[in-house]
């Protein structure tokens, strides 16, 4: 089962680097989301994966059920999800703003805190 | 569920069973100061002008928190605090030896610095958009990241000082900002999915993320990918550190925003990169550093020519700041790769001089711009003569960034030298000595420029002039240098706790023992 | 979307989300659900209202502004974790009481306050978000 998984989470990191490689913003902006699902998915994997019984500790119980699924994983991914998702939120904003105020998504063409002609300092007075 | 008709378990085998003493309360409130100060800043946000004095009181009482814990944990040794009360490794431990201690207190008081200057820098329409809610929980995201034993945790604080240093850095929307932010934004979200990526594989590779639990184990480990797993931590900080070739966020963004954010951000940030390579590296995984250590070596020296011919080549002061916050950086790698006693404790005194001097530096160069009028070397000239005791300040401030006596730049430097020297890399000691040299004409070219010469006939391009006697902008620069002085002519006591730090780091032996005192079950 | 169907079912369907979001909150207690999920509803059960009545509504509705909701979470959150500085516990371990309210034992519990206050944080700020949003769109 891992080793599917890793397969997966493989095709994901892939993809995510390819769209982050791209000049354009908003390739940029799906490439860190994915990027954030292939994280996820490889915390999930590293906890080792089992079937079917959740980490729930029953009604009148003091402990789980054998065989039950590793809960931290599963903490630390909601963290992570949580993360991810309200950078992607404001990343997408800053995105959208950033069209608007310097009308490019290229970001070769984003250079105004940068800008190519900047002069030289003074050699002398 | 607990009722009290239950039956009654044993509580000892899971629970850390003695009660905390008041000391070990101050490992975790700074970071939960900060967060309730911040939440409680957030409700007031429309009346600002209760923000500057409680922000700039509770970073006070910060200051006085870290203290009391840097005492603390220098006679007693590593103080640990877990979380929820269940036994280490499974709640989530906080803990704090003399390194974290000493680089949480002297953050504390840069960030009180810029605290007070941006009661003059920043204005009511960026405290309206909170500027000081976003400082609150940025010195959260800091003091927790120097103070936790958790991995995870540590990875969620990076993620707090990340999102307030994108409130912060956009504070006032302006089309430079909008830029930098977007490349700081993306890149350093990248660095910290490295770090999430490095933690999976951490995980999976020991099955805990108590810092101290893995220190523990890592030695009787056979057969894992260590090796990969180090090379993605060292990546992942080098990111947020701004090493060279991976620190191009750092120019793109640092001169945007307000001048007392890039003075935080120059201060804190990056050093945050630096703590946790250094607590990762030098602690976990010492066997995994002397393997990496030529590259880290490489890049430290890159790193640091590189960024001081980068300031060479900069006309914008608030760029050439930038540059020169990569050029410590650089040192500070230079004792990653050293990895002796002397190169470790090197490299934790530069960092401390680091932050005060970078958040001073800022600062200093905002109000030369305020005064003269222009951001650049080109436009600038004339503060010798409008403002004399100004102009002395900061040329004790760049001199100390310079690395040159008699201030805190010059022992950090003689350390790393001598220990670079002493393992035979002749190669790293020039590095740091071409760097200070490079960096001493571009500092010294900012005085000629900007404060020698009679100024220059230009339109403005900076806001123009404080008045001569503007406490909440000149206190903190008077206050950052005096200390800067302080540490220069009296070293012996921060090069006494730079040592122990640095031994903690290599015999983590007392930090494992503090954790696990309390008989938990490794 | 100003549609009298929709207009007409907006509160009816705002209220519901909100009732689901605060069983949603409690039921984490013991059971999947909690705080951020239960916060997610509500937050979106405001963006309902907003789509149809508009953001104004919602900002008289909602009476506080979001962020300040939000930092109220955030403090209760915070507090939750330091009630345990009375009983001599370390920091976010949970402290219980079970007072008798007509003869019925109700337990309360730190970790339920730290709850509200994450709802209270992802309702406050996931709703400023929304409104921000939407408000751009109008204008």
């Amino acid at each position: 089962m891992e080793a599917v998984f890793s397969v997966l989470v493989a095709a994901f990191f892939s993809a995510a680097i390819y769209l982050i490689l791209s000049k354009h913003s908003v390739r940029m902006l799906l490439g860190i989301a994915i990027l954030g699902n292939a994280v996820n998915l490889l915390i999930f994997t590293g906890g080792r994966l089992t079937r079917e019984v959740p980490p729930i500790i029953g009604a009148g119980l003091d402990s789980l059920p054998a065989g039950a699924a590793n809960p931290l994983p599963q903490a630390l991914i909601l963290t992570a999800i949580v993360i991810s998702f309200s950078f992607f939120a404001f990343l997408l904003t800053l995105t959208y703003r950033a069209y608007q105020e310097l009308g490019t998504d290229n970001t070769d063409e984003m250079r105004l805190a940068e800008p190519k002609d900047d002069p030289m300092p003074p050699l002398g007075y | 569920m607990a009722t009290p008709s239950s039956t009654p378990v044993d509580l000892s085998a899971a629970f850390v069973m003695a009660a905390p003493t008041a000391g070990d309360w101050l490992v975790i409130l700074p970071p939960a100061l900060m967060i309730t100060v911040g939440a409680v800043l957030v409700m007031v946000r429309h009346r600002i002008r209760l923000h500057a004095p409680i922000a700039i009181a509770s970073l006070g009482f910060l200051v006085f928190l870290d203290m009391l814990l840097l005492w603390k944990v220098a006679v007693e040794g590593p103080v640990t605090m877990t979380m929820g009360r269940w036994l280490p490794p499974f709640g989530i431990s906080f803990t704090v030896d003399v390194f974290g201690a000493l680089l949480a207190l002297v953050s504390a008081i840069a960030a009180l610095a810029a605290g007070i200057a941006a009661a003059s820098d920043v204005n009511d329409s960026g405290r309206r958009y909170g500027f000081y809610p976003f400082l609150m929980l940025l010195m959260a995201g800091v003091s927790g990241a120097f103070l936790t034993g958790d991995i995870f945790n540590l990875y969620v604080w990076f993620e707090v000082l990340l999102i307030s240093s994108f409130g912060l850095l956009i504070l006032g929307s302006e089309r430079q900002q909008i830029d930098g932010a977007l490349k700081y934004g993306i890149l350093n979200l990248l660095g910290t999915t490295f770090f999430l990526i490095a933690v999976a594989y951490l995980y999976a590779i020991f099955g805990t993320l108590n810092m101290a639990d893995i220190a523990m184990r890592v030695g009787s480990l056979q057969g894992a990918p260590l090796m990969t797993l180090s090379a993605l931590f060292v990546l992942a900080f080098a990111m947020k550190a701004a090493a060279f070739p991976v620190n191009f966020w750092l120019p793109a963004s640092y001169h945007t925003p307000r001048i007392t954010v890039s003075a935080l951000f120059g201060g804190l940030l990056t050093k945050v990169g630096i703590y946790a390579l250094m607590r990762v590296m030098i602690m976990l995984f010492p066997l995994q550093r002397e393997e990496l250590s030529l590259v880290i070596g490489i890049v430290a020296v890159l790193t640091m020519v590189l960024s001081a011919i980068g300031m060479l080549a900069q006309n914008d002061l608030r760029r050439l700041v930038g540059y020169a916050v990569i050029a410590g950086i650089g040192n500070m790698l230079a004792g990653v790769a050293i990895g002796s006693l002397a190169g470790v404790s090197g490299a934790i005194f530069y960092a401390l001089h680091s932050i005060i001097a970078m958040t001073a530096l800022y600062l200093v160069v905002g109000r030369a711009a305020a005064i003269s009028g222009s951001w650049t070397l080109e436009g600038g000239g004339g503060i010798y003569r409008l403002a004399p005791g100004f102009a002395f300040l900061s040329l004790a401030m760049l001199l100390a960034v310079a690395g040159l006596p008699p201030f805190s730049g010059l022992w950090p430097k003689i350390m790393l030298v001598k220990a670079s020297l002493d393992i035979g890399a002749w190669w790293l000691a020039a590095g740091i000595l071409v760097s200070g040299f490079l960096s001493t004409i571009a500092l010294g070219r900012v005085f000629l420029f900007a404060y020698w010469r009679p100024q220059a006939a230009q339109t403005p391009d900076a806001p123009y002039g404080p008045s001569a006697m503007d406490w909440p902008s000149l206190g903190p620069i008077i206050g950052l240098t005096l200390l800067v002085t302080a540490f220069g002519l009296f070293p012996e006591g921060v090069i006494r706790l730079s040592e122990t730090a640095a031994a903690g780091l290599l015999d983590p032996s007392r930090y494992i023992g503090s954790v696990f005192a309390t008989g938990g079950a490794p | 979307m100003n549609t009298l169907i929709f207009r007409s079912v907006a509160p009816f369907l705002t209220a519901l989300m909100i009732m689901f979001s605060i069983f949603v909150l409690l039921r984490g207690h013991n059971e999947p659900g909690g705080g951020f999920i239960g916060g997610l509803i509500a937050a979106s059960a405001f963006a309902i209202y907003g789509i149809a009545y508009g953001v104004a509504a919602v900002r008289r509705a909602l009476w506080f502004h979001p962020m300040s909701i939000a930092g109220s979470g955030l403090l209760l959150a915070a507090l939750s974790g330091f009630v345990s500085i009375l009983a001599g516990v370390p920091f976010m371990t949970g402290i219980w009481i079970y007072p008798r309210l007509f003869g019925v034992e109700i337990p309360l519990a730190t970790v339920m306050s730290f709850d509200i206050g994450v709802y209270l944080v992802v309702v406050g700020a996931i709703t400023s978000i929304a409104l921000a949003l939407e408000e751009k769109e109008r204008d």
